[in-house]
């Protein structure tokens, strides 16, 4: 309780200026240097999709060169080439954009089916709460590796596909997470306040509880992210992605063969993806400091 | 009051039938992925075949019960699946249960070796970083782990053949045994330990950054609760705090993940495998992949399935253990 | 009498907090003293400083954010704040200890009751198993804990709230401390047990003749226990001196006007209100939560939180329900507002049953029986302005948006809230504006009765009095009846016209407060209102006349 609350009579009591949450959070995100390094890298990593056609014009899967060439030797090359004579380069940019859009599209699904999934288990309680988690149970006690394979092998390894298996692997970690926001923030008063002023069953859910439950799952999110990008360059690095597009897993799978001579092959693109999974670790971590924050040193 | 057991006996009794409706599932969902697949496996024989007359097709349909309704196919292979009976691996010639076996010990060691691994070093380190919580140890400590936990497994795995095969020739680069030695005795026990320290490694570093981090942030959780300020108020020291009040309590959300992550490390095995070339469930799940070899498949996720219901009915118990305030009545 | 020993002198104390917060210091030049067998209680309201006082004298301040910039902590004369961690160590636990509010998290979860005081004796002495085991259990007598060998191995968890106090006392006695810190010992108790537990610690402070600095922010409990008295106000010493001066003769205004916000014991005359109409009616209502048990989980008995409860509630009334944690008061408070279906029983609002509505008639009942929370900030949804907030209600029950919200402007100034508050988030309010705030959105609706769910009892003592003005005006203009829920027997004598007060789920006695009050005929109204903190005392001043 403020100084404002205790004695004197309560008149209309003076208030701080007022400043948006947004720009609150961004100030507090700001602070953790990690964080912006994290930011940093991402928007790299975003530049490096759109910009893909500039940087590198052509089909990245066709050959430009002698193979093998080594890195900074080769003005055309200039990250060198693999044992089929293509740029690294062109696979690093065109290889961005897949691993963006398997990101963002699989994060997408599978926390869209998590929300609702945990909402509903979550506000209901119960034994739809019961079945529910018996269902997610089930798909979490299946190692989501090997269920993403089987349903590559079933289904083929279309680009759609791989996406949509991701998300159909991957969305348990988050219902789980929604459930016990659900569960806790069904306990508190406001949602009572709400019934009590009749509010529908739907409007709560969605409209008073969701969006308190969602910073957490926002901030998960970048883990979500990050997982399903580790899942899709292992599918490709174990050569079951889409054959069709230029993905960084693959490269590595490729240059592994060359391990020995040119180990630059598998290397570049490896830490490539590490960056790439370490910037959204780091958002990660600085959006949940800018949302609780603790006071620290 | 009916039957009376010993309570840890109860709750464990209740644990194991808490996991029979996720088996069941999983038995249905399996079912449901083999008949959702195009194509059903007289097609697939038919396909080896190079063709067959309709008559034969449909004798064939008939001697597999795939002219039966679906809910009496569905019953059929649950029941079968009960008894450990994944049906024919066309690839390998043998019953899949036999192939199972036959990769399953593999598996396990190095499971048992890498988590065992990841955890205690996970935990150790995880509590080491949060007593200097913000100092440059800290700081070292809490960066390693970000960069492992980022890391692709398959990707590590790689940088270690190239540093520990490749440039210094220390270990073998796969297998599980050096071919051709037929060794016995602690030679073979020697010669497995060297093959398996790349693969243990490579998995284990980075569930141990995750253990770790999760060490870290609980630790410092449980430093801010009332009971730590008492047992300073009592006058204890600050390594005492740590070990006799934090520790404990601090381990218990570690624990569960332990639980709720085995799976994921269990799919992790799958590359791991593959690149070091050890004959486990991984591996089998690849190549499977690669030979549409669907009945192996369904095989190994309904056998991982049972090792991860074993697994986190162990660190339940584990769990019930660590925490007094779970009555086990 | 012999001039009394100092065992504690704090002298000219600083305390910083971190830069960028509301004020630099937690606590800025304070001296006080604490003589042998002495009670000193330092009061004050939250944030206030009076923690940041305990954790100074035991050198706990969460360091290198909030730390002493200045002044001399003496123990026996000695300097503390000069000592090394180590001595400091010896110290704590030993000469001087501390107990603390909740005694749920002060212990830790998963060590027996026994090993956390046998941990005491360890570090302090060199006794061996025997005979600390020996020493454990005969304080735990002390204490009066009713069986010390088998609490000797009990858990935290398995024990009620008082007794988990008493051994906490226990371990901060164990070493025959010179001083004993003990902040807010009692706030997290029932009355009766709060009664139990101040008695305990006088008769023992007294045999040991131990110095007690007792942090509250309860004037009760202050008339109850204290031998001296200072008055903290944000970091500053106000006021000290002997108790009765203080509390009979407060000096400064700010201990005037806290004096006065504490509510007296006096319930107002009976009102003459026979012929109003019925407007809230409850009967027989039950209520059992089932224990949730599995296959193997064996048998748990069913919690019966209400039995067999009936009420009436007339217009312009105001009905109070007593009783302590587990009586089921705030069971009472959802069932007849139907966020808890109730087993069987009736709830009439002028006659319409709202336990029997259907969802739409539901609904339209909502608008007539309001609810107020008890904790301001949990009540109002943290993403929605003020605005939206009170205009939900009516904007739900089908008023246009433009209509409500002009409204709910009115409504800020009716319960005293500035119009630019309108477009602000719950958080950057005070606890009495939230709670205000919660006010207007009942009243939004426009209902015949509004439940009060210890609206008051996570507020300080004049932001209380405050609120409680507040609703008895509204309930006067606009012929309003109040539900009021709370364990705070001052409150309900101040506001209540009737009292029902409920033990174990059942009503034990009903009847108009000062009735009540004067006269109580049940054996537990009897015990809740002689364990009313400070009941011999009557406060000098009384700012607030509700009636």
């Amino acid at each position: 309780m403020t100084a404002s609350d205790t004695i004197p009579p309560q008149g209309p009591a003076p208030m701080a200026p007022q400043v948006s949450r947004a720009t609150v959070l961004w100030r507090r995100f700001r602070r953790n240097r990690a964080a912006v390094l994290g930011l940093i890298l991402f928007v790299a990593v975003v530049l490096m999709a759109l910009l893909a056609d500039v940087i590198a014009p052509g089909d990245p899967l066709s050959r430009t060169g002698m193979p093998l060439v080594w890195p900074f030797t080769e003005a055309a090359n200039p990250l060198g080439t693999d044992q089929l004579g293509r740029s690294i380069l062109a696979g690093i940019v065109h290889g961005a954009r897949v691993t963006l859009m398997v990101g963002v599209v699989a994060t997408v699904i599978s926390i869209a089916i998590g929300v609702v999934i945990g909402a509903v288990a979550g506000y209901f309680g119960g034994w739809v709460d019961d079945v529910l988690m018996r269902v997610t149970d089930a798909f979490q006690t299946i190692p989501s590796f090997v269920l993403l394979l089987t349903l590559v092998a079933i289904y083929g390894s279309s680009i759609e596909n791989i996406i949509l298996a991701i998300g159909v692997v991957s969305w348990t970690a988050p219902a789980r997470m929604v459930r016990a926001e659900f569960m806790a923030l069904r306990q508190r008063e406001f949602v009572d306040a709400a019934r009590n002023l009749g509010v529908s069953t739907p409007a709560i859910i969605f409209r008073e509880i969701l969006p308190n439950a969602l910073p957490p799952v926002i901030v998960f999110a970048s883990v979500v992210m990050a997982t399903s990008i580790l899942m899709e360059t292992a599918l490709a690095f174990l050569n079951l992605g889409d054959p069709n597009y230029a993905s960084w897993g693959n490269m590595i799978g490729q240059g592994r063969a060359a391990l020995r001579t040119a180990w630059f092959c598998a290397v570049i693109p490896g830490v490539v993806i590490l960056l790439t999974v370490l910037s959204f670790s780091l958002m990660g971590e600085g959006m949940n400091d800018a949302l609780n924050p603790r006071q620290k040193k | 009051m009916g039957i009376h057991l010993p309570p840890v006996l109860a709750f464990a009794l209740r644990r194991l039938l808490q996991a029979v409706p996720v088996i069941l599932l999983i038995m249905i969902g399996s079912f449901l992925l083999l008949k959702l697949t195009p194509g059903d496996t007289v097609d697939a024989l038919v396909g080896d075949m190079g063709g067959a007359d309709p008559a034969f097709v449909a004798r064939l349909r008939a001697e597999y019960g795939l002219d039966q309704p679906v809910l009496v196919q569905m019953w059929r292979y649950l029941s079968k699946l009960a008894m450990f009976d994944f049906g024919w691996s066309y690839v390998y010639e043998q019953p899949v249960s036999t192939v199972l076996l036959d990769r399953l010990g593999t598996t396990l060691l190095l499971m048992a070796s890498s988590l065992s691994i990841a955890f205690v070093c996970g935990v150790s380190l995880g509590a080491f970083a949060a007593r200097r919580a913000y100092s440059l140890t800290d700081n070292v400590i809490s960066t390693l782990g970000l960069v492992f936990y980022a890391m692709p497994s398959f990707f590590l795995a790689l940088l270690m053949i190239l540093l520990f095969s490749v440039k210094l020739g220390w270990l073998p680069v796969g297998g599980v045994a050096t071919i051709g030695a037929f060794y016995t005795g602690w030679d073979k026990v020697a010669d497995t330990a060297m093959h398996m320290v790349m693969p243990t490694m490579a998995l284990s570093l980075i569930y141990l950054a995750f253990y770790m981090r999760l060490m870290r942030t609980s630790v410092l959780e449980v430093s801010d609760l009332d009971f730590v300020r008492t047992a300073r108020a009592k006058g204890a020291s600050p390594s005492r705090v740590m070990f006799h009040h934090i520790m404990r309590n601090a381990l218990l959300p570690v624990v569960t993940l332990l639980g709720l992550q085995f799976s994921t490390v269990l799919g992790g095995s799958v590359v791991i495998e593959t690149i070091f070339s050890l004959p486990g469930l991984g591996q089998l799940a690849y190549t499977s992949v690669v030979k549409r070899d669907l009945n192996t498949l369904l095989g190994i996720i309904f056998l991982c399935s049972i090792i991860v219901v074993i697994v986190n009915f162990l660190t339940d118990l584990v769990y019930a253990w660590l925490d007094r305030r779970i009555d086990l009545k | 009498m012999t001039p009394a020993k100092p065992i504690l002198e704090i002298q000219n104390l600083r305390v910083a907090l971190p830069e960028g917060g509301d004020r630099p210091n937690a606590l800025d030049d304070l001296t006080l003293t604490v003589n042998e067998g002495e009670i000193v209680c330092l009061v004050g309201e939250s944030g206030s400083g009076k923690s940041m006082a305990a954790g100074a004298v035991m050198r706990l301040l969460p360091e290198p954010h909030v730390r002493v910039t200045q002044g001399a902590v003496r123990l026996d004369g000695q300097d503390i704040t000069a000592l090394g961690q180590r001595e400091m160590r010896a110290l704590r636990g030993d000469r001087l200890s501390m107990i603390f509010q909740e005694p749920m998290t002060a212990l830790n979860p998963q060590k027996t009751v026994g090993w956390q005081i046998d941990e005491v004796l360890r570090l302090h002495t060199d006794l061996d198993r025997r005979a600390r085991k020996a020493r454990v259990l005969e304080i735990l007598a002390d204490v009066h804990i009713p069986d010390p060998a088998s609490t000797y191995n009990a858990y935290p968890h398995q024990m009620s709230g008082g007794q988990r106090q008493r051994v906490m006392i226990a371990m901060a006695l164990v070493l025959k401390p010179r001083l004993i810190i003990a902040d807010e010992p009692t706030t997290a108790l029932d009355v009766t047990t709060q009664k139990q537990i101040l008695k305990l610690i006088k008769d023992l402070q007294h045999v040991h003749r131990t110095g007690i600095l007792f942090i509250t922010h309860d004037f009760g409990v202050v008339a109850e226990i204290a031998d001296r008295i200072a008055v903290l106000r944000l970091g500053e010493l106000v006021e000290q001196g002997p108790a009765a001066q203080i509390l009979n003769a407060p000096q400064h205004p700010y201990t005037k006007a806290l004096i006065a916000a504490v509510p007296a014991l006096t319930p107002p005359p009976e009102k003459p209100l026979v012929d109003a109409p019925v407007v809230l009616e409850a009967k027989s209502l039950r209520k059992t939560f089932a224990a949730r048990g599995g296959l193997l989980s064996g048998k748990r008995a069913p919690v019966v939180a209400v039995k067999d409860l009936s009420f009436q509630l007339r217009r312009g009334e105001t009905l109070g329900v007593v009783g302590e944690s587990g009586s089921g008061k705030t069971t009472v408070s959802r069932i007849v507002t139907r966020l808890l279906e109730s087993d069987s029983g009736e709830v009439l609002i002028d006659g319409r049953d709202l336990i029997a509505a259907s969802r739409r008639e539901l609904r339209a009942l909502r608008k007539d029986i309001q609810m107020v929370f008890q904790d301001p900030m949990a009540s109002l949804n943290p993403r929605k302005r003020v605005i939206d907030l009170i205009a939900q209600g009516p904007i739900v029950h089908g008023t246009p948006k433009a209509e409500a919200h002009a409204r709910a402007r009115e409504l800020l100034s009716l319960v005293e809230l500035s119009p630019a508050a309108a477009d602000r988030f719950p958080h950057e309010f005070s606890g009495g504006q939230r709670q205000r705030i919660g006010i207007a959105r009942a009243i939004a609706m426009e209902p015949r009765v509004i439940v009060a769910d210890e609206p008051v009892s996570a507020l300080d003592v004049s932001v209380q009095a405050q609120v409680l003005r507040l609703l008895a005006d509204l309930r006067d203009r606009l012929s309003l009846s109040l539900l009021f829920v709370t364990h705070d027997l001052r409150v309900a004598a101040q506001l209540c016209d009737k009292v029902i007060v409920m033990q174990k789920g059942e009503i034990v006695e009903a009847g108009p407060t000062s009735r009540v009050f004067a006269d109580p005929q049940h054996s537990y109204t009897q015990s809740l209102l002689a364990s009313i903190p400070g009941r011999d005392w009557e406060p000098p001043v009384q700012a607030l006349a509700v009636k």
